[in-house]
């Protein structure tokens, strides 16, 4: 009994120093939470914006001499998958994985990875990458922004691959992230079904469509992916600390059970030594 | 005048939303000017001055570098990689990033990318400074 209380014990122990670490990291995560957010918010109408004026532009395009506006014939996409450094925040990282296998069924792909995790993931996976450079999401900056995306563009201008998609988990609220995957390039990926029979709306393009779009799809690039790279860092760390904070409660209930289970072979142990003390005096 | 709604946007936020009489700024090509009921219309933006008209007549002015330009459907919508009010712009630092830019493209044996950095920085600092003055 008494060797049995004892391993009751350093379990107590042990699960206490991991509640304090879980604790640790979840303070960690809602002070820099507080930050990526407040990124993620001012980022993110740029971020809608750029989409919906890009879209528009598509839906009302009728020239196509410019390859990023034209519909792709190679089928290989590149998919651009924002993902964390670090694990330990619940599924955040799988659930990104998950939604860019759903959406690559069936199709030939590569992949850029942004974050640790999604590098380390698609090196497990043996995917094709095409760079592996960004590997730390922590320190991409604008500027970063757009190299990749001068990198992306030179590489679907040279017919590497067809379609460019970006899967990045958008932040909804402190509780809720949602991974999404949506189409960037070729800009008619962008239009969806309906504004098929519709009238289109001209446009006139200064000086002319092929030149505006070489110029400003690297940059509508780098804004999306800069947007991606806000949204997921925020989402990282949001989902850290939901984790975090539901492995502390249950820390907490495993010391509350540990605790009772413990007094009880204690309790039961003096009941047992009171027994023998009694049945000892008797027998005198 | 009539005015037209402005959004100007930029990976730091939105910085302007709202009613405007007349949008001007520099394209790829050179400078040009929004008015409203102007057709839908889309260009790439280029470095220098820009100002707005606001519709109470007041001028804004600012640097603005790089991005897009589109009118769509009236709305105007202007996404630069970076857009400085004339009243944010920070003198002194443009002046130091002149200098240094200066600096490195007066060495010799720069490459090409360098180089391409060093003139894009300078001209960035030149924007600021002429804005500013």
């Amino acid at each position: 009994m008494a060797a049995n209380m004892k391993a009751v014990k350093l379990r107590i122990k042990s699960v206490q120093s991991t509640m304090q670490i879980t604790k640790a990291m979840e303070l960690v995560a809602s002070s820099k939470l507080r930050k990526a957010k407040e990124r993620a918010e001012t980022c993110r109408p740029y971020f809608h914006t750029l989409h919906d004026t890009l879209r528009d532009i598509a839906a009302g395009n009728t020239e196509f001499y410019s390859l990023y506006a034209r519909e792709s014939e190679n089928p290989k996409t590149c998919y651009v998958v924002i993902a964390g450094d670090r694990g330990l925040a619940g599924g955040y990282n799988a659930n990104v994985f998950k939604c860019m296998e759903a959406d690559c069924q069936g199709r030939e792909y590569s992949v850029l990875p942004i974050g640790k995790k999604a590098l380390e993931y698609y090196r497990r996976k043996k995917v094709d990458i095409v760079s592996e450079e960004f590997a730390e999401i922590a320190d991409v900056s604008v500027s970063d922004c757009f190299s990749i995306a001068h990198l992306l563009c030179s590489k679907f201008m040279s017919g590497e691959f067809g379609h460019i998609e970006l899967c990045y988990t958008n932040f909804v609220s402190m509780l809720s992230q949602q991974p999404e995957v949506f189409s960037i390039l070729p800009l008619t990926d962008l239009v969806g079904e309906e504004t098929e029979n519709t009238v289109r709306d001209l446009i006139l393009y200064e000086p002319d469509s092929t030149t505006v779009f070489d110029a400003i799809v690297p940059e509508y690039l780098a804004g999306l992916i800069y947007g991606g790279v806000c949204e997921g860092l925020a989402s990282e760390l949001a989902a850290r600390r939901t984790a975090m904070d539901a492995a502390t409660k249950n820390a907490g209930e495993m010391i509350d059970q540990l605790n009772l289970y413990y007094n009880r072979a204690r309790q039961a142990s003096i009941t047992q030594e009171i027994t023998e003390i009694v049945a000892g005096s008797e027998g005198l | 005048m009539s005015t037209f709604p402005l959004k100007i946007g930029t990976p730091d936020g939105l910085l302007f939303e709202g009613e405007v009489t007349r949008l001007v700024c520099r394209s790829i090509t050179g400078d040009l000017a929004i008015m409203a009921r102007h057709v839908n219309f889309c260009t790439a933006l280029g470095m220098g001055e820009a100002h707005v008209v606001m519709d109470d007549g007041s001028v804004r002015e600012a640097a603005c570098i790089g991005g897009m330009l589109s009118v769509m459907d009236g709305e105007c919508s202007l996404l630069a990689t970076t857009w400085e009010w004339k009243e944010n712009i920070d003198a002194e630092r443009a002046g130091r990033a002149k200098t240094r830019a200066e600096q490195q493209l007066a060495k010799t044996g720069l490459t090409d990318e360098e180089y391409k950095v060093a003139k894009a920085k300078l001209q960035r600092a030149l924007v600021r400074l002429s804005v500013k003055n």
